[in-house]
């Protein structure tokens, strides 16, 4: 039992790493109905400007994070005027799913180019080595317990920011339809802007989390989490916001517990077979809304 | 929409006429006109144009590795060590005399785009292969240069299929090689009795040494207690490996695997608390050098290597100092096979008195047996020699690491 | 009615033609001595690339679903026919022999196209696409762990490793888990290629402008309104990815023959290929058949011949891949382009 409850923690802990870059992810693929494949690159851009200034620059952990996150908004809403907006109104939206990947093979390996393809070794952004229960048995570590908390802080503000303010409402709205939201004045282009500032200065935190956890860093240390939290995203209801919170913490669990209990071998297979059989049973996701088509 | 098509293929075109133009001008500036000609063995040509042009004919090395990608750290260490030891080389005046030219070309981890890599290569004017730096890709291209009769030798393509023909040497060990005596050193040292292991089922490195450890445990008088795999697609969490190698109560974790996820596995384990024997393969050397990694972790590792980068011999210490005054990084294991790689070839070049105007073939017909007759004093092992089969004759040597750095252990 | 068929009979014609002609070019440049070592060794995953993209483009731009998982009925095509090949490699002669490692493996291909389409194409859109995906990592994981050895005795099968086969001290491992398949006979060259290719082409040009394509695009443009005039829905959607998956297979036939080592692994059958091969349908123009055979061909020969760029190369090719995008796709420039081609006219008249 105790070692169950054990595996359950390095579930969780997983998890929240996978919801925290998920909740970024969604903003970007609710509003501008986008999947930015580059999000997990920009995870990796935010934890090398935090490695550049805690270690080469030996500034603090804070500070360090200031600055990716301001990297980060800049490079997001960059990325999103020069390789984006162009293709707004494309024929396909899959044009603007090309250029997501051209953009993320260019953050790779301008990467490579300047930080050099050798692994470096995040010093963790959370020092706190976290809780010991059971007389040692069961161990938390700090940075789960510290993920948790900022992604639940990160989701109430999110919610409270889409549903309350007015900039919340008009992402909202251009969400649900970008021609009548232009009709009711909404300038859509900032409102896109704003959703990449936000949802790429969420990339800068959960790529210091992420580093935390797991502190190896390479030009390729976004593109798996990434892709993970993308399918946490959808499970969780593309869109949804608690839903991104809840899938990414679901795929931890689920992960972690098939490896334990099954193989650890074909985890991945049953991790994305538990994800097929979910979405067969709710095709929209855990908390996804289905909506009727219309003839 | 016609126009629209129109465009497209005109844009296409040219973007295309534009890439071969570069690709052209690559590759045919730097081809001399003797060294073209056997490359596509033409013999006959050769030999006529040979006697002109000898005094200004270079050898060509050619090498192949993953430059970009996940894996570009052990390409690009392939790499800058042969650039090392090629300007070494020349600088002291040369094989045979004549002076030597390296190209290196980018395999991204695939197999066919390392074939493509070789025939670039080959279009240049190779005459020796260092390469390709991975089992797979290595066996790929062995089939080609069997055909062509070009001399491989690689760096660090451990799989056993990688020496399949004639022409192809390694300077590594094998993965049989490395994995029988990994089992074999624990059970006849006794360090441990419940042994766990965690190994990379996705790599084909890692799964090969993983296969022989088992077979010779088997011999050995300790057990195997856990043995849990991670696979590219997940490899940043461990802690349900970890956890299972300590319920069952291993004394010692075996990864044969390479230190970017070891270094993950140690802070995993040293986050839970766990502190088994670590033992590792050559692939762990180059732990102790990633960047602001608490070395600390690392104490009482053991692992076989041919290679460590603070050894006291002149030879590794000047090759030590030349790196990292070149790329700001301590090299590894790769590097240093890479530069004995190069430096075989010189010897086998001296031994049979191999000229840059021979055939491809030819070249390689001298070499298959110079390759036997010479010993060298390497970074990797002092007084190496090679069979017909390809496999280097030396000795793992296990090391412990003791503050923070490489002891042997006994 | 008749002039548009003829329209539409010489635009396929046209294909052809372009196939062709490429074809007798290359071949001409080789035999003469002209051509590179290394554009003749690029010939073979070019047309492959191209078949997939076909493949990949008759289940996006015709169908109208987006799939993510090609990369999987590649590699089930790779491996099936890669073991029957290992298998009689020293029984049967080399043609006949790869012409039945195709046809195992398009069946096989077919076979999971068919089983994976029943419960993907209940679902819709961005659900789809990841179901996709996941069943091609599960098909690229479940491979990777698999052990297949052959003896006197029959085939044998485990999932821990090549120890645990049990095979008598005769006994050949076929796939060694993560290594993969090893010698498999190089049977796959040029010409063959470009058969598969017409051959591909050519079912797919006939199958849009038959009954049955008709049918499948009209579920693409209102699924409703087609179910109302009577089109079963589902008959006419597995039949298309089945096509689909079947033709993704012959292009991993050719793949595995092609070269001596057969991996299940990230870089060649991962979701990031299925991926790549999107990139070259989207580029060549969503269903757009021509358009996909060029823009596979295109953007499988640029990486490689901005080889003397060095390091710089993947990302010069990141940077003309987004330029490309957005010259090709991009509203203002379409618009830019219609009004320089509007002016042009004029000045012609």
């Amino acid at each position: 039992m105790l070692s169950f409850l054990q595996y359950l923690i390095s579930g969780l802990s997983l998890g929240s790493i996978y919801a925290i870059i998920a909740l970024g992810y969604t903003m970007v693929y609710g509003i501008a109905k986008m999947l930015n494949f580059a999000h997990g690159d920009f995870i990796m851009i935010g934890s090398y400007v935090i490695f550049t200034v805690v270690t080469t620059l030996s500034g603090g952990s804070i500070p360090g994070l200031l600055v990716a996150i301001v990297c980060c908004t800049l490079i997001g809403v960059t990325t999103e005027r020069i390789a984006y907006r162009p293709l707004r109104g494309a024929a396909s939206p899959l044009a603007v799913l090309i250029t997501a990947i051209g953009v993320s093979y260019f953050l790779e390996n301008l990467a490579l180019l300047v930080f050099g393809s050798d692994t470096k070794s995040f010093t963790p952004v959370v020092s706190w080595s976290g809780l010991v229960l059971a007389d040692g048995k069961l161990r938390i570590q700090g940075v789960t317990i510290i993920t948790i908390i900022v992604s639940i802080v990160i989701l109430i503000a999110l919610q409270t920011f889409v549903n309350k303010t007015r900039e919340g409402q008009a992402m909202l709205a251009v969400a649900q339809d970008k021609g009548a939201a232009t009709l009711m004045g909404i300038n859509v282009n900032r409102t896109i802007s704003i959703t990449f500032a936000i949802g790429s200065a969420l990339a800068a935190v959960a790529g210091a989390l992420l580093c935390s956890a797991y502190p190896s860093l390479t030009p390729y240390t976004g593109a798996m989490p990434g892709i993970k939290a993308f399918v946490a995203a959808v499970l969780g209801g593309i869109g949804s916001i608690p839903g991104a919170m809840i899938g990414g913490l679901c795929l931890g669990i689920v992960e972690i517990l098939s490896k334990t209990y099954i193989s650890s071998q074909l985890s991945d297979a049953i991790v994305f077979g538990i994800l097929i059989i979910v979405l067969l049973v709710r095709p929209t996701g855990i908390l996804g809304k289905n909506i009727q088509e219309k003839v | 929409m016609k126009k629209f098509k129109t465009i497209v293929s005109v844009t296409m075109a040219a973007a295309m006429s534009m890439a071969l133009l570069t690709g052209c001008g690559g590759s045919s500036a730097p081809a001399a006109p003797a060294a073209s000609a056997p490359a596509e063995a033409k013999e006959e040509a050769a030999k006529e144009e040979a006697p002109a042009a000898s005094s200004d004919a270079t050898f060509k090395i050619g090498m192949i590795g993953p430059l970009t990608g996940g894996a570009a750290a052990y390409g690009q260490a392939v790499q800058w060590a042969a650039e090392i030891a090629v300007d070494e080389i020349n600088a002291n005046g040369g094989i045979n005399g004549y002076q030597v030219e390296l190209k290196c070309e980018d395999d991204e981890l695939d197999a066919q785009k390392s074939v493509n890599a070789y025939n670039t290569l080959k279009d240049w004017g190779m005459q020796f292969l260092n390469g390709s730096v991975t089992s797979a890709c290595s066996i790929a291209v062995s089939e080609e240069t069997k055909i062509d009769n070009m001399f491989q030798i690689t760096p660090s393509g451990s799989a056993q299929d990688c020496t399949n023909y004639d022409n192809v040497f390694r300077v590594c060990f094998s993965d049989p090689a490395q994995g029988t005596a990994s089992a074999q050193y624990i059970g006849q040292n006794k360090v441990a009795s419940t042994v766990g292991i965690i190994y990379d089922s996705s790599d084909v490195y890692s799964s090969g040494i993983m296969e022989n450890f088992v077979k010779e445990a088997a011999n050995q008088d300790f057990e195997i207690v856990s043995s849990e795999a991670f696979t590219a697609d997940s490899k940043t969490d461990f802690s349900v490996q970890l956890q299972k190698a300590k319920d069952a109560g291993a004394e010692l974790v075996f990864l044969p695997i390479y230190y970017t996820e070891a270094s993950l596995i140690l802070q995993q384990a040293d986050a839970m608390g766990y502190d088994p024997i670590f033992f590792g393969c050559d692939g762990m050397d180059g732990i102790l050098t990633v960047e602001n990694f608490d070395t600390s972790l690392a104490e009482g590792l053991m692992l076989l290597t041919p290679f460590s980068a603070d050894a006291e011999d002149e030879l590794t210490q000047n090759f030590v100092k030349t790196f990292q005054e070149k790329n700001s990084i301590v090299p590894n294991q790769f590097g240093a096979d890479s530069y004995d790689a190069v430096y075989a070839i010189k010897a086998a070049c001296e031994k049979a008195n191999i000229t840059p105007d021979m055939s491809v073939s030819d070249i390689c017909e001298a070499m298959k047996t110079a390759m036997t007759e010479i010993t060298v004093d390497g970074l990797t092992s002092v007084g190496m020699t090679w069979e017909a089969s390809g496999e280097p004759t030396k000795t793992p040597k296990a090391v412990i690491i003791e503050n923070g750095a490489y002891v042997t252990a006994e | 009615m008749k002039k548009g068929l003829s329209k539409t009979s010489l635009n396929q014609l046209i294909t052809y033609g372009i196939v062709i002609a490429a074809y007798i070019i290359l071949q001409a440049l080789r035999s003469a001595g002209m051509m590179t070592s290394h554009l003749a060794g690029l010939l073979v995953p070019m047309t492959y690339y191209a078949i997939a993209a076909v493949a990949l483009n008759f289940c996006v731009g015709i169908l109208g679903e987006l799939s993510l998982g090609h990369a999987g009925f590649m590699c089930v095509g790779a491996f099936s026919s890669a073991i029957f090949s290992n298998v009689f490699k020293e029984t049967l002669p080399g043609g006949l022999r790869f012409f039945l490692a195709f046809v195992i493996g398009i069946a096989v291909a077919a076979l999971f196209g068919f089983l994976i389409g029943i419960p993907v194409l209940r679902l819709k859109g961005d659900y789809l696409a990841i179901v996709t995906l996941a069943f091609g990592e599960i098909i690229k994981n479940v491979l990777n762990a698999v052990y297949l050895g052959k003896d006197s005795k029959g085939f044998h099968v485990s999932m821990t490793n090549s120890m645990a086969l049990g095979m008598e001290e005769d006994g050949k491992v076929i796939i060694n888990g993560a290594m993969g398949i090893n010698g498999t006979p190089r049977d796959a060259n040029f010409t063959i290629a470009v058969i598969v290719l017409l051959i591909v082409l050519f079912i797919v040009q006939n199958m849009i402008n038959s009954r049955d394509g008709r049918a499948i695009m009209a579920i693409r443009d209102n699924r409703i309104a087609a179910e109302s005039v009577g089109i079963n829905i589902t008959r006419y959607k597995m039949l298309a990815f089945t096509i689909s998956a079947a033709m993704a297979g012959a292009a991993g036939v050719l793949f595995s023959h092609n070269i001596s080592t057969l991996q299940s692994t990230s870089q060649y059958f991962g979701y990031n290929v299925s991926i790549l091969i999107l990139v070259y349908v989207v580029l060549g123009g969503i269903g757009s058949i021509r358009g996909s055979v060029i823009a596979a061909c295109i953007l499988y020969l640029l990486p490689e011949m901005l080889r003397s760029l060095n390091k710089y190369r993947m990302l010069i090719y990141a940077i003309v891949l987004i330029a490309m995008m957005i010259i090709n796709w991009a509203p203002a420039a379409r618009e830019m382009r219609e009004r320089f081609f509007a002016k042009f006219r004029k000045e012609a008249v």
